[in-house]
């Protein structure tokens, strides 16, 4: 590969080429009496960390991060809601910052420090975020859910860090954790359910605010 | 055990454990994201290969030829499959559109092919290599085009649609109004897509799903695939979201079922979030015309509700006039239910059938008919109440609170406060309105069986193939499981969604609580005589408490009880024969909210919401009040922005997707508030309960249009609710 | 998807060349758009160029009193940047009022321009759409158009930019620095950025094959009220049915920029003197020539309510 040093293509597949142009060609030859060809399309080496653990893998580049969490890592606590950034489900962190995982292909993520809802907190050793969502009930099928608790943990952030937001009434003023503002930095995680009242109580409770 | 007359005292009745408020027994799973979805078993079916759907591109005709030769030889692909290969598979009996097999297109985003690779992303791009060639046939794809074909629908045993002389009652009333609504077609948009691992062992079929009627589901699947009920298994632990889209297999399940046969290994595949409003099933649009004749004191003297929607051929109807024989007092009744044939995706059951897109229209016009009559809504709900089923004078209801559910909203509200006159109330650029409405559902009664084991450590397995699709039925079913048998909820472990397990009622039509809880309570109680019988106890006298049965002075722990060896129970529940018959079984809500209008821009605010609920002993107050607040905010959607736009000339749904297809949002929902009267009913079960669920949402969606109309003096009758309807007659500020 | 390869350059050199080397070579950043799209093949790039290590994550003062953003500095960390929210508060409500905060957190100032319209027929490859497949013709007229555009439209596409930054971008005179293969750096005035779709809805921008955007800069600050308000269906997390703009001087001047109703940030110089009339005769001058469809006809009169709205809270 050219460029940068720490990326490679692991030439993992058949073709010396490695390039998609190649791939193709040799796609449209194929005989349908093949259905078994296996794949010749480049692999890439990436490193990152999952909730504090070293991972590298060799990944086809059109993995996404979300993929690459629960199909090769098997951490399937980070969901896939519609793939397309409209939901929200798949929120996870990158060094800090809630994304929608599903929109970031994991080879983009070399030396990124991924954490994900199996990272914020486990059954038997809860952080304050999720034990608030249990108390509040602040789910109800649960698939939204980490999506959720991981964007509210980061939405307290953005709010300590002054980022502004569509209610932000004074722009220049310090940020406060209110229940508006609260809500309009969450709409990016959609529950059908219908939880948001009881997220708002889970998220107030931990932010320490009462109205 | 058979349940046949309105339930005596009896264990539920200590309220230890049900009826108190009792988080979740799965919350630890979920919000750290250890439940495990259908897609996500890697625990099971070593060597899983991917798949990925197909959907048709037209939305009726018929497929000539389709080319898989590309998507076979790209890379890492294992199989293909196609709906030509196949004839059309056998459907269950809730469905109407062609799962998969055959070349006719019913609708668009049919499923006509899948494309089984090693990797998902393999089978993705795949699958856009197959190469299909159509027949287009005309197609209806106009609900308004094709009413005035529509055929009324025969009337189901036992449902009465007239009662005493409509047309002369209307002609001679003093008041009336006769008015027309339209609801637009609703998406499911649960969170989980639909999606199924497929794995197939020595002539048996195991499918890992995301399904709310396990029973209905394997039942399906036998006809579908020609197997006997020992050689089908689902397995659906935890759903995320149904609300009526998962109520039958879809064809995830049989796409997946077949291409795991043909690759010979375990396949696993989900709709993709773009396909699944076209490929599955969506609430009908209706119109509804509504005619109310009253007496100037406000007495309801004749009611009338006709409704239309469109179905594919052999479809079903959105019964959205069932309420309107039961809610309101009326000596002379009408309702006509009528039915087009459209060709757009399968119309079936979303959350409330019926009720829900009934009551957006009945509680508007009631609310017109209340300003008609000078009358304050609340007073002329109260006004029009009746405790005795109208169409049958003499059947009662098991228990009706709807007139304490509209006095306390009100008084909880602050309804007195509600501008009189509409448009009246400003704040700044804000224009303030206060909306209200009734809410109405039926209880339904389903026989529900479970399994109850007691293990020799003492703890109670509870097995049954129930489903918790977010309802809590977990935590609901292990409070049953622990007041009965007199044990720690801690002691109670709850297995659900498993066809190996006794078939429930499952998860739909707000049955699921209480009809599976008392399914429970009632392999409990053969537990409890079988411990009784092996310990040689005197039945009459036993009590389990405290983890002990107790006769007389004699007490034994229950894992003393089990030390030879586990004891095993299995029961459930039946009505008798014409019981439900003996009393109408509903539930009540009243519904009040208050929304801001920005009087420039049209933009509606929800700014407080209430629901008052009489369903019966609410068997967890957490867990039931989520429910209705869900319900409540998927209502607010159905007010204000839900709506499946047409392209009546290509015949989908354009907006397919969760961007399109727009629901609440966090920013759109405040603080909701929910009472429940909590009145028992003996009459429902042994639980004493009534569902909840869809109540919630019954009725809210007229309150915040009738909240709309106070603010703005405008009235929609036209859902959703949006801006670009009113926003010419929106008065400005001076 | 379709299979693409992958690079990750160090400089805008490697990356310009790296782009025009391979077939349908593409800048990715964010890539919260460009991912969506290759999703349903909507986009289907045979090589991905990845410009995130490339340095233009900086927020700088120019020697005229304006600010250069760096083209990857993210919608987040822009519109929470002290000296944006104090002086360009237009531009920090505008991109706070679009996308999620996930999105914002990836999603970059050049990507940001550069989105792609949200015509539902250009989402679905099944329908025609003369943007996704030029000469396929136009499934929204005729069609679902609710949503989409009625100014600068043409007989081939009616589709509307999405964008909530671009349009206060366009209401500062933002203009966009680029650089191509051979070196040569461009100042783009913003206005002339995007381009109306006439027969050629499938371009839109008047950036060049490998033209990479290095930066936008922003003149010095205009001083004023800076409003933002944009219309949608829900209260968060959509896009607009419509999206007004403004920045207000006490003299009664003042500049007004709108979105959701053109394939461009939409707005007329020439009409702005009028704002110290009316609303009214602003807004026909800004909309004269318009081409509504029936579902989008409401958006005229909404342009003029909302701008109504700001004027009122402005000069009460």
């Amino acid at each position: 590969m050219n460029g940068s040093g720490k990326w490679r293509v692991s030439r993992r597949g058949v073709l010396a080429g490695g390039s998609a142009s190649a791939a193709m060609a040799t796609m449209l030859d194929a005989q349908p009496s093949h259905p078994r060809r296996q794949a010749d399309i480049p692999v890439y080496d990436v490193s990152f960390t999952v909730n504090g653990e070293p991972r590298t893998l060799s990944l086809d580049p059109r993995t996404t991060l979300l993929d690459t969490l629960r199909e090769h890592l098997q951490l399937t606590g980070t969901k896939k809601g519609c793939d397309h950034g409209q939901c929200g489900a798949c929120t996870v962190l990158v060094d800090g910052f809630r994304i929608n995982s599903c929109l970031s292909l994991a080879v983009m993520h070399e030396g990124d420090r991924v954490t994900t809802i199996e990272g914020v907190g486990s059954p038997d050793h809860l952080h304050a975020m999720q034990r608030a969502f249990v108390q509040h009930d602040g789910f109800q099928c649960g698939y939204c859910t980490p999506g959720q608790i991981c964007s509210a943990v980061a939405v307290l952030k953005e709010i300590e860090a002054g980022v502004p937001s569509h209610v932000t009434e004074d722009l220049t003023a310090t940020c406060v954790p209110s229940r508006a503002e609260m809500r309009e930095r969450m709409s990016g995680n959609i529950c059908r359910c219908g939880a948001y009242a009881n997220i708002s109580d889970a998220m107030a409770e931990v932010a320490g605010v009462n109205v | 055990m058979e349940f046949s007359a309105p339930s005596p005292d009896n264990a539920i009745d200590q309220l230890k454990i049900v009826g108190k408020p009792t988080t979740r027994i799965d919350g630890p799973l979920k919000t750290t994201g250890s439940a495990p979805y259908a897609y996500e078993r890697h625990d099971v079916a070593a060597d899983q290969a991917y798949g990925f759907i197909v959907g048709a591109a037209i939305a009726k005709g018929t497929i000539k030829a389709i080319d898989l030769r590309e998507a076979r030889a790209a890379a890492g692909v294992i199989g293909t499959v196609s709906t030509l290969d196949y004839s059309p598979l056998a459907l269950g009996p809730m469905n109407t559109a062609n799962l998969f097999g055959g070349a006719k297109v019913e609708h668009y985003h049919q499923a006509i092919a899948v494309v089984v690779a090693e990797t998902f992303e393999q089978a993705r791009a795949a699958a856009a290599l197959v190469r299909v060639d159509y027949a287009r046939s005309e197609g209806e794809y106009s609900l308004d085009r094709a009413a005035h074909t529509a055929v009324s629908v025969p009337p189901e045993e036992g449902e009465r649609r007239a009662v005493g002389d409509f047309p002369s009652a209307f002609a001679q009333a003093a008041v009336t109004i006769d008015r027309e609504y339209t609801t637009p077609g609703h998406s499911h948009a649960m969170m989980e897509p639909h999606a199924t691992i497929a794995a197939w062992e020595k002539g048996r079929l195991t499918v890992w799903t995301s399904n709310q009627m396990i029973g209905w589901g394997k039942r399906d699947l036998c006809k579908a695939f020609g197997l006997k009920p020992n050689q089908v298994r689902i397995d659906s632990p935890y759903i995320g979201g149904g609300f009526g889209g998962k109520l039958f297999v879809r064809s995830d399940v049989m796409v997946a079922a077949l291409a795991a046969r043909v690759v010979g290994r375990p396949v696993k595949l989900a709709l993709h979030r773009p396909l699944i409003i076209n490929n599955t099933t969506h609430r009908a649009a209706t119109r509804q015309r509504i005619r109310i004749g009253a007496e100037r004191s406000g007495k309801i003297v004749a009611i009338a509700h006709d409704s239309i929607s469109g179905n594919l051929p052999n479809g079903k109807p959105e019964r959205s006039v069932q309420q309107t024989t039961l809610f309101y007092g009326s000596a002379n009744v009408a309702v006509d239910l009528r039915m087009a044939q459209v060709d757009l995706p399968e119309a079936n059951a979303m959350r409330a059938p019926g009720e829900a897109p009934g009551l957006m229209a009945l509680e508007i016009a009631m609310d017109e008919m209340a300003e008609k009559l000078g009358l304050d809504p609340v007073v002329f709900r109260i006004m029009n109440d009746t405790q005795v089923d109208p169409t049958k004078p003499d059947r009662h209801f098991s228990e009706r609170n709807f007139v304490e559910c509209l006095r306390t909203g009100a008084e909880r509200f602050g309804w007195s406060d509600r501008p009189a006159k509409p448009a009246s109330r400003r704040e700044g650029r804000w224009l303030i309105g206060m909306g209200m409405a009734g809410g109405f559902r039926n209880n339904q009664l389903q026989p529900s069986a479970a399994r109850v084991r007691l293990r020799r450590d003492g703890k109670i397995i509870v097995e049954t193939d129930m489903t918790d699709i977010g309802t809590g039925s977990y935590t609901i079913i292990a409070q049953t499981a622990a007041e009965t048998m007199g044990v720690k909820l801690t002691d109670v472990v709850v297995v659900l969604g498993d066809s190996d397990f006794p078939v429930s009622a499952g998860s739909g039509g707000q049955f699921g609580a209480v009809n599976s809880t008392s399914g429970v309570y009632a392999a409990c109680i053969k537990l409890q005589s079988l411990i009784l019988e092996r310990l040689g106890f005197d039945s009459a006298d036993a009590t389990f408490v405290n983890g002990k049965i107790q006769v007389g002075s004699r007490s034994v722990t229950l894992k003393e009880a089990v030390q030879s060896g586990e004891l095993l129970a299995e029961d459930g529940i039946v009505y008798a024969k014409g019981y439900e018959e003996r009393a109408q079984q509903s539930t009540f809500a009243g519904h009040f909210v208050e929304v801001a209008v920005d009087s420039f821009t049209g933009e509606t605010h929800i700014r407080r919401m209430l629901a008052v609920c009489d369903a019966g002993r609410i068997l967890n107050p957490i867990t039931a009040r989520s429910q209705v607040i869900g319900a409540m905010t998927m209502g607010a959607g159905a007010a204000l922005m839900e709506e499946l736009v047409v392209d009546t000339r290509f015949g989908f749904f354009v907006n397919h997707d969760l961007a399109g297809y727009e629901v609440p949002v966090h920013a759109d929902i405040p603080h909701q508030e929910v009472i429940f009267l909590n009145k028992v009913d003996p009459w429902s079960t042994p639980m004493k309960a009534k569902g909840v669920g869809e109540l919630g949402i019954c009725g809210v969606a007229a309150a915040v249009a009738n909240a709309v109309y106070n603010a703005t003096g405008v009235r929609i009758r036209d859902y959703p609710i949006t801006l670009d309807k009113y926003l010419a007659n929106l008065p400005r500020p001076d | 998807m379709k299979p693409f390869t992958y690079e990750r350059p160090r400089t805008a050199a490697d990356a310009v060349a790296a782009v025009l080397r391979k077939p349908g070579g593409r800048f990715i950043a964010g890539g919260t758009n460009l991912l969506d799209l290759m999703k349903l093949q909507v986009e289907t790039p045979g090589h991905l160029v990845d410009v995130q290590d490339l340095g233009f994550n900086k927020i700088e003062p120019t020697p005229d009193g304006g600010l250069r953003i760096g083209a990857l500095v993210t919608n987040t960390v822009l519109a929470a940047d002290p000296r944006i929210k104090r002086d360009y508060g237009v531009l920090s409500r505008a991109i706070v009022a679009g996308a999620s905060g996930q999105l914002r957190n990836k999603a970059t100032t050049a990507g940001n321009l550069l989105q792609r319209t949200r015509c539902p027929y250009f989402y679905d490859t099944n329908q025609p759409c003369n943007k996704r497949q030029p000469g396929s013709g136009c499934g929204a007229i005729g069609g679902a158009s609710r949503g989409l555009g009625l100014m600068g439209v043409s007989t081939s596409c009616i589709a509307t930019h999405p964008s909530d930054m671009a349009v206060a971008m366009r209401l500062l005179d933002a203009k966009v620095e680029t650089i191509d293969d051979v070196g040569t750096v461009r100042s783009i005035p913003i206005a002339d950025f995007h381009q109306l779709p006439g027969t050629t809805p499938h371009i839109e921008t008047i950036l060049r094959p490998g033209e990479l955007i290095t930066g936008v800069e922003l003149p010095r600050p205009l001083g004023g009220r800076h409003v933002y308000h944009k219309v949608r269906d829900r209260a968060s997390y959509a896009f607009a049915l419509v999206s007004v703009a403004a920045v207000l001087q006490r003299d009664g001047s003042g500049r007004v920029a709108v979105g959701g109703v053109a394939p461009k940030p939409w707005r007329v110089e020439a009409a702005e003197p009028l704002l110290r009339r009316s609303s009214e005769s602003f807004a026909n001058s800004l909309l004269s020539g318009a081409a509504p469809t029936e579902d989008n006809h409401f958006k005229l009169a909404l342009v003029e309510r909302t701008l109504a709205g700001i004027l009122h809270e402005v000069r009460a």
